[in-house]
């Protein structure tokens, strides 16, 4: 509960600090925030890459170290030279089709425990971040900053692995075991409407 | 314990400082006319707020203090001094060359070597450190070419690297936890995934 002398002090604290005002930063470099904020929102936007993403983490997470980090590590360097070859209009057949099997993959992958050698998973994962990678690079919007886009569309990947660990957390658990290989199937399930959806 | 009148009169004088505190407001110095600190302080902002140069200075500094507390040391060294002539040379040179896809190359070349965290002997690290840096201070003297105090930019921008880098090593150097290791490794891939989209957005059609 706050005391009326914690209360005062709030309100001191308040007065010093507006008696200090900092300087305003209202001019950013032309693109800056948007480029950012865009490169956030891009790997976000669909739930084909999120769920594929998402997917990664949760095997990485059913698998142990050192999967754990090297399959999230993966991931964004191969979607990265995924991108590139998009953003260089360097064709790539069936990407649409590639990233829902993505889904399907993964998602079995994770509904069935799979323990495949670590540089299988490796392969299995950097094959499918090649097509993300692709889709992103050719849908990047001109006219933001290159960089700060760049950045934030590599941390939100990351941070979408991430949230794939967290919630695989629960792999120590038996329940949690059985709730992950539920949601595994999940992901292939929507997969299977992903690619489904692409074929009609 | 303290009374309730004396916790009022301690409340009291706190808030006579507080009043004095706002009562001393200093000059507002927005142009530093007189002291003629404006392009130092210019400088100092300009590479804090600056995400592409603070990317490349964070990742070569991870690269030689991931290795330790030698590497570090050389870095501290190096690294200044190298971006200094760098920064220099770019002032004196009558060119401000667009070199984005260099600048994806050196975050792709650093921060894949920090992602894959190989034990690399120390002449390796040195140089590449020395070459990184004077490469980002050639960059950054280059375009600094158009300001009129471009000496005195250029130095505040060397202050806040050496503090950043600094700070950053030192942090790094103390890690031992497995984790923080991991991600320092993460890290570094990430800024390799931003250079090689770089790479492909400077040359995009």
């Amino acid at each position: 509960m706050t005391t009326t002398s914690q209360k005062s002090v709030l309100w001191l604290a308040l007065l010093a600090a507006l008696a200090t005002p900092t300087s305003a930063w209202a001019h950013l470099q032309a693109g800056e925030a948007g480029g950012f904020l865009s490169g956030v929102h891009h790997p976000i936007s669909g739930w084909d890459h999120v769920l594929a993403m998402v997917a990664v983490g949760l095997w990485g997470a059913q698998l142990g170290a050192p999967a754990l980090w090297l399959l999230p590590v993966t991931f964004p360097m191969v979607m990265a030279l995924g991108a590139m070859m998009g953003l260089l209009g360097i064709p790539l057949p069936g990407v649409e089709i590639g990233i829902a099997l993505s889904a399907m993959v993964l998602g079995t992958l994770v509904a069935t425990e799979k323990r495949p050698p670590l540089w299988v998973a490796a392969c299995i994962v950097g094959f499918f971040a090649i097509f993300h990678g692709h889709a992103h690079g050719t849908e990047l919007p001109a006219g933001q900053s290159g960089l700060l886009y760049s950045a934030g569309f590599v941390m939100a990947t990351g941070c979408l692995h991430g949230m794939g660990i967290a919630i695989g957390v629960i792999h120590r658990w038996s329940a949690g075991r059985l709730v992950l290989r539920v949601a595994g199937g999940f992901i292939a399930a929507a997969g299977v409407y992903f690619l489904v959806s692409g074929l009609a | 314990m303290l009374k309730r009148g004396s916790a009022r009169v301690g409340l009291g004088r706190l808030a006579i400082a507080a009043l004095l505190l706002g009562l001393d407001c200093p000059r507002a110095e927005a142009h530093l006319v007189t002291t003629g600190l404006g392009p130092v302080y210019d400088g100092v902002a300009h590479l804090a707020l600056s995400p592409a140069d603070l990317a490349l200075l964070v990742v070569v500094t991870l690269l030689a203090a991931m290795r330790g507390a030698r590497p570090g040391r050389w870095l501290l060294a190096l690294l200044p001094s190298a971006w200094l002539a760098g920064g220099v040379l770019g002032l004196t040179l009558p060119v401000n060359p667009s070199l984005d896809w260099a600048i994806g190359l050196a975050f792709l070349l650093a921060g894949g070597l920090v992602a894959a965290d190989r034990n690399l002997p120390l002449p390796v690290v040195s140089g590449l450190v020395t070459i990184l840096g004077a490469f980002h201070g050639f960059l950054t003297g280059a375009a600094l070419t158009a300001a009129p105090s471009a000496g005195l930019e250029l130095t505040g921008e060397w202050v806040a690297l050496i503090v950043i880098v600094t700070l950053v090593a030192g942090l790094v150097v103390s890690l031992k936890a497995f984790w923080a290791r991991i991600v320092v490794r993460v890290v570094g891939s990430w800024i390799a995934a931003t250079g090689l989209l770089l790479i492909g957005w400077s040359f995009r059609a």
